[in-house]
């Protein structure tokens, strides 16, 4: 096979490794089913048709693949949850909400590619019974909707999709259900709310566990558009093959977006844990603006914990301990974690020295005080605590001990909510004051130490006791 | 004026019920989507119709059509614009860029509000409004014009003498 022609500044960069995105941006690519045919599409949606669900179940299993929505849950684990002896339908969905700020991957899969989407899609109903499935994409993707339904139509018309698929007796549609604008869709139960027609308000879980009781209280599995595509993968080139890529329990590659303070933003597909922070900022995006500096890093999507451009990091235990700058951390879900934040959605945000720290806060809280869904008290008036703190530390009509209470309320969202809205929209606030309580200290202003605004606010609390 | 939906968007909004056969109220966001597209806003007799014709209560419309950014309960512009307000596009510039089409499109955003946030010009040309991370935090600043995207936006005059 001849190599691959990209349009020109489109081209990948040596170091990654095109899976899931092998076809974005391709100089003789186009959405229609019949490219997609020409080089090996639905072959193994027939494959799959042919295999025991339980063997393709086995197989994503044994590939070890994470979800790459944001909480990189094992997917294989994920379907063996079904409740075994079940009576009821099963419904599959596709969380192409994508709204975590940061993320911009999901875009170019559905924008470029559709029939990868539908076919990694359709292998994963059949392997966990599922005959009606739902793309729920954000209202903010109105091409793309229209992209993917054209592609459904086609892939429908050629025996892929509707009753008895390529002969096997397996029926399945698949249809496209359109957002409105609201970040908690994003969140699965919230999503499957919506899609009952109702305000996203997620559920308590227990017992709401969608693999238990989601759509209709029906059994449900909730997968994001790449996890999804991952399938096709496997199936492909096998669970052993495929678990190659990457690095143990963090297998595979994973699209890594990047934007904020460098030369090159963009989307870089890479095998898991084997790009450092320091190769992605500096080899694949061209580094730091002509004469910036790192000043942090936000590396999973706006709600995951920020990173400080000189903090070390330390790994592992014992013998296996050891240290990291920032630089040297392995872009994977478990180092992430292990530096105290998380590789969440893939959204990679760099900040540099010329920005300025409450202003970028600020920004994130407004964010989250806008999409809070309102249902728990901590995340709706803490949300909107944390966005006026921070409006007044940027207009510096904040007092010192303004970053105080602002700490304090964040620490009393995360683990009082439904979902995990409360640690999104609190982990900024609380990683940026543990990490840079001098620069938000240094733009309040001590003269309001005793401001009356301030004043007020005690008396008010005090009388509340 | 009365409401009346036209009999193609009825059968377009009716074909989309069959989209949901387990439950018609899952149809509230497309029915409620192709009302928006054809009259550029959700009145109240919208309302009323999207709830007699999903067999619900009007409540059961209403707070889905004021829960979710992506309605509006009022007419916008003849062109609607939705500028990324979100971390990576404002570190790009989007809120220059907001500055600068309200600017030449004559719109001011003095009254708006959590509650009111879009804004229209005095000609009724544009509206505006600020949008929650559009998804394409690598090419920002980024808005929507109707239901067209435009990445990273420089041209701020070239962009609106698209859509006068």
């Amino acid at each position: 096979m001849s190599a691959i022609q990209y349009r020109p500044g489109k081209e990948p960069h040596a170091k990654e490794h095109r899976v899931v995105f092998k076809n974005v941006d391709r100089a003789d690519w186009n959405t229609s089913l019949k490219t997609y045919e020409s080089e090996g599409g639905y072959e193994q949606l027939k494959k799959a048709l042919g295999m025991e669900p339980k063997a393709i179940t086995d197989e994503v299993k044994a590939a070890g693949l994470r979800g790459r929505g944001g909480a990189g849950f094992p997917a294989g684990l994920k379907w063996s949850f079904l409740p075994p002896n079940n009576d009821k339908p099963v419904y599959l969905i596709c969380n192409a909400d994508e709204s975590e700020p940061g993320t911009f991957k999901d875009r170019y899969i559905i924008h470029q590619d559709p029939h990868q989407l539908i076919e990694g899609m359709s292998i994963a109903c059949f392997a966990t019974g599922a005959h009606l499935a739902y793309i729920y994409i954000r209202e903010e993707f109105p091409e793309g909707a229209e992209i993917l339904e054209k592609a459904i139509a086609e892939a429908h018309k050629a025996g892929y999709l509707g009753k008895d698929i390529q002969g096997s007796g397996f029926d399945l549609e698949i249809y496209v259900h359109r957002g409105a604008g609201a970040y908690i869709c994003g969140e699965e139960t919230g999503l499957i709310e919506s899609l009952e027609g109702k305000r996203p308000y997620p559920r308590i879980k227990p017992p709401y566990f969608p693999a238990a009781m989601g759509l209709y209280l029906c059994p449900t599995i909730v997968n994001n558009v790449e996890t999804l595509c991952h399938v096709k993968h496997i199936l492909e080139i096998g669970s052993e093959e495929w678990a190659q890529t990457g690095t143990p329990n963090n297998t595979g590659t994973r699209i890594l977006c990047v934007s904020g303070d460098v030369k090159k933003p963009g989307y870089y597909e890479v095998q898991v844990g084997k790009v450092t922070m320091g190769e992605l900022i500096n080899d694949m995006c061209g580094g730091l603006k002509e004469g910036r500096e790192l000043k942090a890093v936000i590396p999973g999507g706006s709600s995951a914990k920020v990173l400080r451009a000189d903090e070390v990091f330390t790994v592992g235990r014992g013998d296996d301990a050891r240290e990291l700058t920032i630089w040297d951390i392995p872009m994977d879900f478990d180092t992430l974690a292990a530096c105290g934040s998380m590789a969440g959605s893939g959204g990679v945000i760099v900040i540099d020295n010329s920005r300025s720290i409450s202003w970028v806060l600020n920004n994130i809280n407004n964010f989250y005080a806008h999409e809070s869904c309102g249902q728990c008290t901590p995340c709706r008036e803490g949300s909107l605590w944390m966005k006026k703190i921070t409006d007044r530390v940027v207009a510096g009509k904040a007092s010192p001990t303004d970053i105080d209470t602002l700490d304090n309320v964040a620490r009393n969202i995360d683990g009082r909510t439904i979902c995990a809205f409360g640690e999104a929209s609190s982990w900024p606030t609380e990683s940026f004051v543990d990490k840079f309580r001098d620069e938000l200290v240094a733009d309040t202003n001590p003269e309001l130490e005793d401001d009356l605004l301030n004043a007020e606010a005690l008396t008010a609390a005090a009388n509340l006791r | 004026m009365s409401f009346a939906v036209p009999s193609d968007l009825e059968k377009e909004i009716d074909d989309r019920i069959t989209h949901y056969p387990v439950s018609k109220r899952s149809a509230v966001l497309p029915v409620l989507h192709a009302l928006q597209h054809h009259f550029g806003f959700i009145e109240d007799a919208a309302v009323e119709w999207t709830a007699a014709k999903l067999e619900l209560e009007p409540i059961q419309v209403l707070e889905v059509v004021t829960f979710y950014p992506g309605f509006r309960q009022s007419a916008p512009g003849k062109c609607h614009i939705r500028v990324c307000r979100t971390l990576s596009c404002a570190m790009a510039g989007s809120h220059e860029l907001m500055d600068e089409i309200c600017d030449k499109a004559g719109i001011d955003r003095s009254g708006v509000t959590h509650h009111d946030p879009i804004a229209v010009s005095e000609d009724g040309k544009f509206s505006i409004e600020f949008a929650e991370c559009l998804a394409s935090c690598g090419t920002g600043p980024v808005c929507l014009m109707n239901d067209d995207f435009h990445e990273a936006v420089t041209d701020v005059d070239g962009l609106l003498s698209q859509y006068k």
